[in-house]
C-alpha cells in the first residue's frame, strides 16, 4: 500500500510541472497565439528559482524569481510577435534557443551546489491519515497551485465574460478588433501569463522535483506540454489528464530502469516520454472534427491593426 | 507609449538587404553590455570573441569545419520555411545519417577501396530523409502537427545513438569508452590542404548544396511550387499543386541534407561516433536560414557567422573564462534581432505616445 501511495506521489511530482506549462501555454494558444518557447522559459524560471534559493536561502523567494523570471522572458516574445509582428513559429524557437544558453551562462556557478527545496505540506492529523492523508494533504505547494490553476482557467475561458473574449480574439482577431476589443493587449497579457506558468513549472523542477541545477534539466518538457496542449484539444480538464497520463510514463519508465528487471535498454525506457508524445499526437489528429472543431482558427497568426 | 505598424506599400528593397547586418550589429551592441555586466571589457572581450578565432590560416580551416554542416542543414530547412513546413528536427536526422552513413566502417571496419566513402555518404542521405519522412509522412496522413513530431524525434534519435555508442557498436579494444572503432583511411573524408589545417571536403559539399538549392528554387518548377505553396497553397491548389507532396519533397530533401552534414562531421571532423556528435547544429541552422534570408547564397555567408560564434564562445572560454554557453546567447539573439528586422521589410515602425493614437497618419 505505502508503494502505491509512493509511485502516486512521484507521478504527481512528476506531472505537475508539465500540467503547469501546459495550462499556461493553452490561455496562450486560446488567445491565437503560438508561442513555442515554452522550454526556454521553462528553464529560465528553473535557474531563476534555484538561483535567488540559493543566494537568499529561501526557496520560496526562489519560486517567485521563477515566476518573474517566466514572465519577463515571455514578454521579449510578446514584444517581438504582438508589436512587431514577427513570425510566432521562428520567434519561440529563437526564445528557446536564448532561454537555453541564457540559463546555462548563469546557472555555470550553481552546478553542483545543494539547493534549496520547498517544503512539503503538513497538517497534523490531516496528513497522516493513511493512505489518502499523504495523497490529499501531505505533497508539495506547487501541487495544490497546479490542481488550483486547472479550476481557475477553466472558470476563466469558459465562465467570464473577459474569458469569452479571450477566447473570441483566439478564433478571429480581426472581428474581435472591430468590435473594439484591444486585441493586442489581451494577448501581452495572456502570453505573461504563460510565460509566469512556465517559469513557475520550471521552479517546480529545480526547487522540487530535483533541487538541484542541472543544464538542460527542462529535458523537454516544454515540448511535451505544448504537445499536451494539441492533446487535450485546448481544454483544461484534459490537460490535467493528460498531465497525468505522461507523468506516469515518465515515471514509469524510470522505475523500470531501476528495477532492471528486463532487459531493455534504458536508452528505449528514456526514449519513452518522447515516443509515446508522438504516438499521442498522431492518436488526437487523426480525429478531425475533435481537433479542427477545438483549434483557435486564429492560432500562431499575426494580427496587425488595420488603422 | 506604444509601437504602432504601418504597411508599406511594397516589400522594402533596401531593408531587404540590410536587416541582416542590421541584426548583426543589434547582436554585437547586446553582446558589448551582456560582457560588460560580466565585468569583462566589452570591447577586448568582443575582439576576442569575433576577431581572434579567425587571426591564422588554419583558424580559418576551424571555421569552415563548423559552417559546412551549418550551411548543409540550413540550406535544406531553408527550403522547408519556404514552403511552409517547419521541420525543427534536422539534429534528429543529423544523427540518423550520421549513424547509417557509419554501417559500413563500424560493422565492415575492413572494408577498403575508392567506392566506400561515397556508398557512406550516399547511406548517411538515406538515413537523414527516412528519419524526415516520419513527421512528413505523419503531418500528410494524419495532419500531425510536424514541429512537435519533428522535434521529439531528435531526443529519439540522441539516445538510439547513446545505446548504439555504449552498447552493440562499442570499440572492444576502446578501454570501455563509450565510442566506436576509428574510421579507416578509406572511410575518412579528405581533407583538402592538409599541410594547412584540418577543413576537409564537407565545406565543399555544402557549397554545392548552396548553389544546387539556389537553382532548384529560384530557376525550376518545383522551387516555384515551393514558393507558392508557402505563400498561399490555395493559389498552389489551383496551380495543380499538391500540399502533401510539397511537405514530403521539402522534408526529405532537407533530411538528406542533414544526414548528409552528419556523415560528413563523423567521417571527417570527428573520425568516429561517440554519444555526442554535434553541439546543436540542427539548432543552430534554424537561426543560419533565417539570417541568410532562406535564400541558399546568403545562408552561406550566415553559416560563416555562426561558425565564428561557435568559435569565438570557444575563444572566450579559454582567454576570459566566460562559459562558452556564450555561443548559444549569441546565436539566440541573432535570430532574435533578425526576426524584429526582417518587420522593417515590410512595415514602418511608428512610436505613438498616447495609447489609442488618433489614427492620423503622420509618416
Amino acid at each position: 500500500m505505502d508503494i502505491t501511495v509512493n509511485i502516486l506521489l512521484t507521478i504527481a511530482t512528476a506531472a505537475t510541472p508539465l500540467l503547469i506549462a501546459a495550462i499556461g501555454e493553452l490561455v496562450v494558444e486560446r488567445s491565437g497565439v503560438l508561442n513555442l518557447g515554452v522550454e526556454g522559459m521553462m528553464i529560465m524560471g528553473a535557474v531563476a528559482g534555484f538561483g535567488v534559493a540559493f543566494l537568499t536561502g529561501s526557496p520560496w523567494l526562489g519560486l517567485l524569481a521563477s515566476v518573474v523570471a517566466g514572465a519577463m522572458f515571455s514578454l521579449l516574445f510578446a514584444v517581438m510577435t504582438l508589436s512587431l509582428a514577427t513570425n510566432q513559429v521562428a520567434t519561440g524557437l529563437s526564445l528557446t534557443l536564448l532561454g537555453l544558453g541564457l540559463s546555462g551562462m548563469l546557472g555555470t556557478s550553481f552546478v553542483g551546489q545543494p539547493g534549496g527545496r520547498l517544503p512539503y505540506l503538513y497538517i497534523p492529523g490531516l496528513s497522516d491519515i493513511p493512505v489518502v492523508g499523504k495523497l490529499l494533504f501531505g505533497q508539495d505547494p506547487v501541487f495544490y497551485l497546479s490542481i488550483a490553476l486547472v479550476i481557475a482557467v477553466s472558470w476563466f475561458l469558459f465562465r467570464t465574460r473577459t474569458g469569452l473574449t479571450l477566447r473570441s480574439i483566439g478564433d478571429n482577431h480581426a472581428s474581435a478588433h472591430a468590435l473594439g476589443i484591444p486585441v493586442i493587449r489581451y494577448r501581452y497579457l495572456a502570453v505573461m501569463f504563460g510565460g509566469a506558468c512556465a517559469g513557475l513549472a520550471g521552479g517546480h523542477l529545480s526547487l522540487v522535483y530535483t533541487p538541484q541545477w542541472v543544464e538542460n534539466m527542462a529535458a523537454g518538457r516544454g515540448w511535451i506540454a505544448l504537445a499536451l496542449v494539441v492533446f487535450a484539444s485546448w481544454r483544461p480538464l484534459r490537460v490535467l489528464a493528460g498531465a497525468y497520463i505522461f507523468g506516469a510514463v515518465w515515471i514509469g519508465q524510470l522505475h523500470l530502469q531501476a528495477s532492471g528487471g528486463i532487459s531493455v535498454p534504458t536508452q528505449l525506457l528514456s526514449a519513452l516520454p518522447y515516443l509515446a508524445t508522438v504516438v499521442v499526437l498522431v492518436l488526437i489528429s487523426r480525429n478531425k472534427r475533435l481537433t479542427l472543431t477545438n483549434t483557435p482558427a486564429a492560432l500562431g497568426q499575426s494580427f496587425v491593426p488595420d488603422r | 507609449m506604444r509601437l504602432e505598424l504601418v504597411k508599406r506599400p511594397g516589400r522594402s528593397k533596401l531593408f531587404s538587404a540590410l536587416s541582416p547586418f542590421i541584426a548583426f550589429a543589434l547582436t554585437l551592441i547586446a553582446g558589448a553590455i551582456m560582457f560588460s555586466l560580466l565585468g569583462k571589457s566589452p570591447l577586448a572581450a568582443l575582439h576576442v570573441y569575433f576577431i581572434e578565432p579567425v587571426t591564422q590560416l588554419w583558424q580559418i580551416h576551424e571555421l569552415a569545419i563548423k559552417a559546412a554542416p551549418l550551411i548543409l542543414i540550413a540550406v535544406g530547412l531553408a527550403v522547408c520555411y519556404r514552403a511552409n513546413v517547419w521541420n525543427i528536427g534536422a539534429e534528429g536526422q543529423f544523427v540518423i545519417g550520421a549513424i547509417l552513413g557509419s554501417v559500413l566502417p563500424v560493422v565492415f571496419p575492413d572494408t577498403q577501396g575508392a567506392w566506400v566513402l561515397p556508398l557512406m555518404l550516399v547511406m548517411g542521405m538515406i538515413g537523414g530523409a527516412a528519419y524526415a519522412a516520419v513527421p512528413a509522412f505523419l503531418k500528410a496522413r494524419f495532419n500531425t502537427n510536424e514541429i512537435l513530431t519533428s522535434l521529439m524525434l531528435v531526443y529519439v534519435a540522441q539516445l538510439f545513438l547513446d545505446w548504439l555508442v555504449r552498447g552493440p557498436w562499442r570499440d572492444p579494444k576502446g578501454f570501455n569508452f563509450p565510442q566506436t572503432v576509428q574510421f579507416s583511411p578509406s572511410a575518412t573524408l579528405a581533407e583538402l590542404l592538409p599541410m594547412q589545417g584540418r577543413a576537409n571536403l564537407g565545406i565543399v559539399f555544402a557549397l554545392v548544396a548552396a548553389v544546387l538549392v539556389w537553382v532548384l528554387i529560384s530557376k525550376t518548377l518545383k522551387g516555384f511550387e515551393v514558393r507558392v505553396m508557402g505563400s498561399s497553397p490555395r493559389a498552389g491548389h489551383f496551380a495543380g499543386f499538391r500540399l502533401n507532396r510539397t511537405v514530403f519533397f521539402a522534408f526529405l530533401l532537407s533530411g538528406a541534407l542533414a544526414g548528409l552534414a552528419g556523415i560528413c562531421e563523423v567521417s571527417g571532423a570527428i573520425g568516429q561516433l561517440q554519444p555526442s556528435i554535434s553541439p546543436g547544429y540542427g539548432f543552430t541552422a534554424i537561426v543560419v536560414a533565417f539570417l541568410g534570408r532562406l535564400n541558399p547564397l546568403g545562408i552561406v555567408a550566415a553559416g560563416l557567422v555562426l561558425a565564428l560564434t561557435y568559435l569565438g564562445g570557444e575563444s572566450v572560454q579559454t582567454a576570459l573564462g566566460v562559459s562558452d554557453k556564450v555561443a548559444r546567447v549569441f546565436q539566440g539573439m541573432l535570430l532574435f534581432f533578425v526576426l524584429g528586422c526582417d518587420t522593417l521589410i515590410n512595415y514602418h515602425i511608428r512610436v505613438v505616445a498616447s495609447p489609442g493614437g488618433d489614427g492620423a497618419e503622420a509618416s
